[in-house]
């Protein structure tokens, strides 16, 4: 997807790569902190969204939040541009290098520095994974609840970037609502503390802004995540349905009843024949849609509501139903849905997935349409769908080494983004707009409004030099963004009833 | 002095771009039910927007409800309980310990305040449940940020920056919030005469349970229907799941004393009593609401006692703490942040307004995150228009 514009390399900067790599190695105590050499740089060069590449100037891994604190110190004097990474797994490219930027890796904080169940939480390093912090503390009952399909390898800290949800969130939220503090360093190396191990902000929440902020505003150097208590028991209803109008419909009607799953899953058609045949989980071939019911918590209220929903569906008209009876019943009903990916990836040669959120109502709708986009560009979809809250995962299969085809499956992408913002839902409801999505927020959103988030970009970083090109269709200079067009003494307080 | 009353978004930004242009703040105000909440303001002007009111969707299957930012909360409250829906966050009823029964809370204000109930600890804040918003900055220009749909990514997530901000970067229009179920039945679990140790060591235990509650408080005083000293734990849901988990809670605190689990009536008057701060509203003394690590509470509460006498109760298993102050110079307040350490934030929420005025009436902020928040305030209110002085006096 060589059609996207980033950011003009700064040629001054590249020449002087040396000396960068021979004054960051000052700052930095491990002996290999600092990597120069080309070819050690290139695993840098792409992250989850493979399609995109660019070597950075330099890969800089520091051990410490004080080498965070300097390394960014440093950039910011010399105004060099710098990309943070975590796990490199993001989906839209959030850690995609550039030619000019240091490339900051936090794969060095791998550390759990504190496990507090009397508070319920933990504080871990940013690299340490998702999948970790729940591996730490889960033989004592306990877990972190989001939980993205990269679990066992993404960051937390990359979590924060990312604001990453999972198939668990319509009941258990996102990342912003799982992080109680972090510790961060400003782009001039000032470090912070926000949050702790108590609720909510004495001043501007600003932790809440921090999360998801996709690495724009400063580097997370420590997380305070709030632990849950793994829920008593779970079970699982594996449900069939020959439309997916009658699939949608018994989604809304089970959360018409008042109950909130702690995950429900769609797939169509296309989707089901693909995890068959690479994980044979036993779904049923012959429906068009497969929605996956998941109770979690008190046994007497597993047994309770998986009843209800059994009820509902058939309600609703489903062709098959299944319950788990046990745990590896369970899990297997999961495997499929979590080896969506990799089974697209099997029978196509490259895929490139989307995640807008619709209102749910829409379903039906934005899966014809799909449909005949699928027509249109001659490109294969299936689909994967958090059901119970609207965000949808299209695969669409492509080969790049097809000329063109790569260039119609981001058409084939944006046409499902711009429907799916039109019926009043979203660009991604949990993969990022990173630099995938940046020339897509006009769909979104008007110039004010980007302006604005922009001018919050410029209250931590006014030089712009933190993960540029990202999120952002246009680059304005802070102090233009800043101007207010007044012209004191011509604007009254307009006519209007006063009382 | 002007009193601006916009009835559309176009008027309220040429009401805000004219007081950008002179300078002169503006105290914005709709229901009017917390004007006492936060630093006095000195402003020559009100922008009265309780003209944007009004339920503009509400689509229970999605879970979404989209309202003008100056909506009642009882109207929303009455859409929702129709089809069986809350905003789970639980917000409290204050006008009473704030002296404003004779107004009416909106949808904004609440959201603007950042509250939150005992389900807190399970279902978040309203910070959590913030969806999207239209409004005008306090640059005079209407923007937007955030969406209608529960799973949103996309851009900063200024929703965040608005709840909590006391109307101090933008005057919010529009509003979409996520809604929930009502629980089907409600228990809760009540142990009494548990001194400050011995309650928060029940209510971790009944956190740490598998049992999912929804609040765990300590009432040193009764509060509702209970009289005495009582630790309450509540757990919410259908009617087997609720019976099933009082009992189990029961057993699991028999080590520390026998438990009395209350039905649906009973609870439902006790936690809306702790939301309110009832115990402590009716007395004329300053009233602290403190957030602190949970199982910081009893240590925070003797190294107070030894300085200060108050009124007190605990929420959120210990990490709420209201606290009710007879006077004094600086009412509790250099007492109450030193026991606090850094580690929460207090915010006094009842006092005259010239001790308002003179003390920090919310957490003072480390030296680098008041400069950010600062730069932040002027990137969305450049002049300082918009509650000029509320939260902080340099906001």
């Amino acid at each position: 997807m060589g059609v996207m514009l980033m950011p003009k390399p700064d040629t001054e900067t590249i020449s002087r790569r040396a000396q960068i790599a021979h004054d960051l190695r000052q700052l930095c105590a491990a002996p290999d902190a600092v990597i120069e050499d080309e070819s050690e740089r290139r695993p840098y060069e792409t992250d989850a969204l493979t399609a995109y590449h660019a070597l950075p100037l330099l890969v800089v891994l520091p051990s410490t939040t004080e080498e965070v604190s300097r390394v960014l110190a440093y950039c910011h004097k010399h105004a060099i541009r710098v990309v943070p990474r975590g796990g490199g797994t993001s989906l839209s490219g959030g850690s995609l290098a550039l030619e000019d930027a240091v490339m900051l890796g936090m794969s060095k904080f791998n550390r759990i520095l504190e496990i507090d169940l009397a508070n319920r939480c933990a504080v871990v390093q940013p690299g340490v994974t998702n999948l970790g912090i729940t591996n730490a503390v889960q033989d004592r009952g306990f877990y972190y609840a989001p939980d993205p399909s990269s679990q066992i390898a993404c960051s937390i800290g990359g979590n924060v970037a990312e604001n990453s949800g999972g198939v668990h969130c319509l009941k258990y939220g996102l990342t912003t609502n799982n992080v109680l503090g972090v510790e961060l360093a400003l782009i001039d190396g000032t470090v912070i503390r926000l949050g702790g191990k108590h609720l909510d902000a004495g001043g501007y929440d600003l932790l809440g802004v921090m999360v998801g902020s996709e690495g724009l505003l400063a580097v997370v150097t420590e997380v305070t995540v709030r632990l849950l208590r793994k829920p008593a028991t779970a079970r699982a209803a594996l449900i069939g349905f020959a439309t997916s109008e009658s699939a949608g419909a018994c989604v809304a009607a089970i959360i018409g009843a008042g109950i909130i799953p702690g995950g429900m899953e769609m797939m169509d058609k296309p989707a089901i024949h693909a995890v068959e045949e690479f994980v044979h989980a036993g779904y049923p071939l012959d429906v068009e849609a497969l929605l996956i019911v998941e109770l979690d918590g008190p046994p007497a209220e597993v047994d309770h509501l998986i009843g209800r929903v059994e009820q509902i569906a058939k309600q609703c008209g489903s062709v098959s139903l299944r319950i788990s009876g046990n745990e590896s019943e369970r899990l297997l009903f999961w495997a499929g849905r979590k080896a969506a990916f990799p089974a697209v990836g099997r029978i196509s040669p490259d895929y490139y997935c989307v995640d807008p959120t619709i209102p749910r109502a829409k379903l039906p709708d934005i899966l014809k349409y799909m449909a005949e986009l699928s027509k249109k560009y001659g490109l294969k979809v299936a689909n994967v769908f958090h059901a119970g809250d609207g965000n949808l995962h299209p695969l669409i299969f492509y080969d790049a080494n097809k000329p063109g085809e790569l260039e119609r499956t981001e058409q084939f992408g944006a046409d499902i983004m711009r429907y799916c913002v039109e019926v009043g839902g979203c660009l991604t409801g949990e993969h990022g707009v990173g630099v995938e999505k940046r020339d897509l927020m006009g769909l979104s959103f008007t110039e004010i409004d980007l302006n604005q988030q922009q001018r919050l970009k410029c209250a931590f970083d006014p030089q712009g030099l933190l993960n540029p090109g990202k999120m952002f269709p246009q680059l304005h200079r802070c102090a233009e963004l800043g101007r207010l067009h007044v012209h004191r003494g011509q604007i009254r307080f307009p006519d209007l009833p006063r009382f | 002095m002007s009193r601006f009353r916009p009835t559309d978004e176009k008027q309220l930004a040429e009401i805000v771009a004219a007081a950008v242009a002179g300078e002169e703040p503006l105290e914005l105000i709709a229901g009017g039910s917390k004007r006492g909440l936060g630093r006095p303001l000195q402003t020559p002007h009100t922008l009265d927007l309780s003209a944007f009111a009004g339920i503009k969707s509400y689509e229970p299957e999605e879970l979404v409800l989209t309202a003008g930012a100056a909506t009642p909360l009882d109207e929303i409250e009455k859409a929702l309980a129709a089809k069986r829906q809350m905003l789970a966050f639980e917000p409290g009823d204050w006008r009473g310990l704030m002296g404003a029964t004779g107004h009416r809370q909106t949808l904004g204000g609440i959201v603007a305040c950042n509250l939150a109930g005992p389900r807190r600890i399970r279902q978040g804040a309203a910070r959590d449940h913030f969806l999207g918003f239209s409004g005008v900055s306090g640059r005079g220009e209407a923007f937007k940020a955030g969406g209608r749909v529960v799973k949103n990514v996309t851009g900063y997530d200024l929703c965040k920056l608005m709840a909590g901000s006391y109307g101090t970067l933008a005057a919010l229009t529009e509003i979409s919030v996520k809604v929930l179920p009502v629980p089907e039945a409600t228990r809760t679990v009540v142990l009494r005469g548990l001194d400050d140790a011995r309650a928060v060591a029940a209510m971790t235990l009944g956190l740490n349970s598998p049992h999912e509650l929804s609040g765990a408080a300590h009432l040193p005083r009764g509060g509702g229907p209970l009289p005495g000293a009582a630790m309450i734990l509540r757990v919410e849901g259908p009617v087997p799941s609720v019976e099933a988990r009082a009992a189990g809670l029961g057993a699991e605190l028999k080590s520390i004393r026998a438990a009395e689990v209350l039905g649906d009536k009973d609870s439902a008057a006790l936690w809306k009593a702790v939301n309110d701060a009832a115990p402590l509203a009716a007395q004329d003394r300053l009233l602290w609401r403190i957030s602190l690590a949970p199982a910081a509470a009893p240590a925070f509460l003797a190294e107070l006692k030894r300085s200060l006498e108050f009124d007190y109760f605990l929420d959120w298993g210990g990490g709420l703490a209201w606290l009710a102050v007879q006077g004094g110079e600086d009412g509790g307040a250099a007492a109450i942040r030193a026991a606090l350490g850094g580690q929460g934030h207090a915010t006094l929420i009842r006092a005259p307004a010239a001790l308002r005025a003179v003390i920090p009436v919310f957490e003072p902020l480390a030296a680098p995150v008041a400069a950010l928040a600062a730069r932040i305030k002027a990137s969305f209110d450049p002049k300082r228009v918009l509650n000029r002085g509320r939260l902080y006096p340099e906001i």
